[in-house]
């Protein structure tokens, strides 16, 4: 480094000496780039020590047992020496799915309503509002779940969904606390629309006006300058915005806990309860250690949830940052 | 004088700033009106009150009459998409779609439901883009992204935009001021050859430009307008001494 600052200061070659300051100046500034490179950098090694670590831990199960069957094995017994995930990774999913769902659809119209047709004024007001939901602790969230979602399903979704739906597998009442997926799915919802509706804001203010104003100017409505001009634009982004979403919601631990109810069974219906992967880990790391190999197939759901989690961010922040960097005409 | 555009006691603010001051003018038909005038004096303002435009900047507040071939476009009961079919806007800085060149031409006509079916739509995108100077450029190329285009050949496949959902007015806000020399001369002809048909308003800061182009001009300063005229009594024998400076000046 100190020899590209002595070449910087011979190619100064107007005649004029350099005052050392500006050396020492020049010294601070990459010094500074440096130290900035490698604060920037802390998460990427943690992560990765992380993962390495969460991989050297659950090795003992892996060597026990082939990867395939601990994936798709139907029980769950311990004691008995089975570790089968498949209940977990599916009540994942189903809470997932049921999650993104629900948020998906009003969080786009929200996006769409703030980033095309609200007034600055609005705007000014809705940001904040957004930041704030997205801030409340996730255990608060699973309380108020516990004492309106649950209530609310099995008060009233439940009757509604056993008189009209009871046909339909999907949606049919197996087990009558309220406590399970739909529950879980609502209460997610509500934690990352907020997330939805301010990334996918972001993504709408990609396009430049100009776009927008082209479309208009021909006497195109503003609806249909959004479906043929903005969205074809921004697709990727809003997928990546969900994607992001959908991650957070895999990962969301507490909040699902408290409603999920925690049965390890493999779910046919959004009112089945469920048990996640991560209340999984949550309810059981620390307790009955001492049966064989319980700690490492623990830290193996633990790396499944941070490999997928990691592919899911990884994938939507490429696309997101293509997006804000795309060149437009 | 035949008055295609008719500007009454035209008041235009920014939240408590005027940016048009009781604007009073008459755009004669067929023609090619130059609206010139110094940096921030209101030329793009008046421009947007044209095409209804100005409603798409928040805070911006318009009082007065704009009519269009007699009839108020702020009247409560006109579609603003019908304006902006009527008067076409040809942007400073070229916008084509991040669509094909021949998806650019035929997207107004799309939106309006113009044709009957795929020929119709095809032979209209030639028709336009001859009227532009484009199409011996592009016929090979119709479905290469509009981007691929130079900048000159952009502003004129934006012409042809325009002019494909058959409006009656042109606007032009500097319309060649990211281009070329070789492409201003290209749109200068364009618009000389298309005032037969079209009310073309023009907003330039180029004297030169001006005298080119313009048959009547308006000269604005400070958002009012200072002079409106047929352009050889203007640019010859200026009447206000606002006027007569700014011409002067730009010499
Ligand atoms: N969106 C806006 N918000 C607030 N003020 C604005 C806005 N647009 C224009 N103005 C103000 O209104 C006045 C007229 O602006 P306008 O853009 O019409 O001028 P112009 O004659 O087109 O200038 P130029 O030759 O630089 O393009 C200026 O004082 C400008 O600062
Ligand atoms: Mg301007």
């Amino acid at each position: 480094m100190s020899e590209t600052i002595s070449l910087k200061v011979e190619t100064q070659s107007d005649g004029r000496s350099i005052r050392p300051s500006s050396v020492a100046r020049a010294r601070q500034d990459q010094t500074a780039k440096r130290t900035f490179f490698i604060v920037t950098l802390l998460p990427v090694i943690l992560i990765v020590m992380i993962t390495i670590a969460l991989f050297l831990r659950a090795l003992p199960i892996l060597n026990a047992h082939p990867f395939t069957q601990l994936l798709f094995g139907d029980v769950w017994k311990p004691s008995a020496g089975l570790f089968g995930f498949k209940p977990f990774i599916l009540g994942t999913v189903w809470v997932t799915a049921v999650g993104v769902l629900l948020a998906v659809p009003p969080s786009l119209l929200v996006a769409i309503y703030l980033a095309e047709y609200a007034h600055t004024m609005t705007r000014s007001v809705a940001k904040p509002i957004l930041d704030l939901l997205a801030a409340i602790p996730p255990v608060v969230y699973g309380v108020w779940g516990l004492l309106a979602i649950v209530p609310f399903v099995q008060g009233v979704l439940a009757p509604l969904s056993d008189r009209w739906l009871d046909s339909i597998p999907l949606f049919a009442i197996n087990q009558p606390t309220g406590f399970g997926i739909l529950a879980a799915g609502i209460v997610l919802a509500v934690m990352i629309a907020p997330l939805i509706i301010s990334v996918v804001y972001e993504v709408f203010s990609t396009v430049p006006n100009e776009l927008r104003n082209a479309s208009l100017a021909v006497g195109a409505t503003r609806w249909q300058t959004i479906r043929r001009i903005v969205l074809p634009q921004i697709l990727p982004g809003i997928i990546a915005a969900i994607v992001l979403a959908a991650s957070r919601a895999f990962g969301e631990t507490i909040a699902v806990l408290i409603v999920v109810g925690n049965v390890a069974n493999i779910p046919t219906s959004i009112f089945d309860s469920a048990y996640p992967l991560p209340a999984l880990i949550a309810n059981n790391y620390g307790d009955m250690m001492s049966i064989p190999l319980y700690d490492a197939a623990l830290l193996g759901a633990a790396l499944i949830l941070l490999v997928v989690i990691l592919i899911f961010n990884v994938i939507s922040t490429l696309v997101l940052q293509r997006l804000k960097r795309r060149s437009w005409a | 004088m035949d008055p295609h555009v008719q500007v009454k006691n035209l008041n235009v603010y920014y939240g408590k700033q005027q940016a048009l001051k009781d604007v009073n003018i008459e755009i004669p038909k067929k023609q090619i009106t130059v609206i010139m005038g110094p940096s921030g004096c209101g030329k793009t303002t008046l421009l947007k009150t044209f095409n209804r435009f100005l409603e798409l900047t928040d805070g911006a507040q318009l009082t007065g009459e704009v009519l269009v071939d007699g009839e108020n476009i702020y009247d409560r009961d006109v579609d603003v998409t019908e304006v902006r079919k009527v008067v076409g806007l040809l942007a400073q800085r070229p916008s084509p779609l991040p669509m094909s060149i021949y998806d650019n031409v035929v997207y107004g006509m799309h939106i309006h439901k113009m044709k009957r079916d795929r020929r119709e739509y095809k032979a209209a995108v030639k028709h336009y883009l001859e009227i532009a100077g484009l199409w011996e450029e592009v016929q090979k190329r119709m479905h290469d992204p509009a981007t691929s285009l130079s900048i000159g050949q952009q502003q004129r496949l934006c012409l042809a935009r325009g002019l494909a959902v058959e409006p009656e007015i042109i606007l032009g806000d500097e319309p060649t001021s990211a281009l070329d020399p070789i492409s201003s001369q290209n749109i200068e002809a364009r618009l000389i050859e298309l005032k037969q048909q079209y009310t073309t308003v023009i907003v330039t800061h180029t004297l030169r430009q001006a005298k080119r182009l313009a048959d009547y001009v308006i000269y604005m300063y400070m958002g009012e307008v200072v002079e409106a005229g047929p352009a050889s009594e203007v640019f010859n024998n200026p009447q206000h001494k606002r006027t007569r400076a700014y011409l002067e000046g730009l010499f």
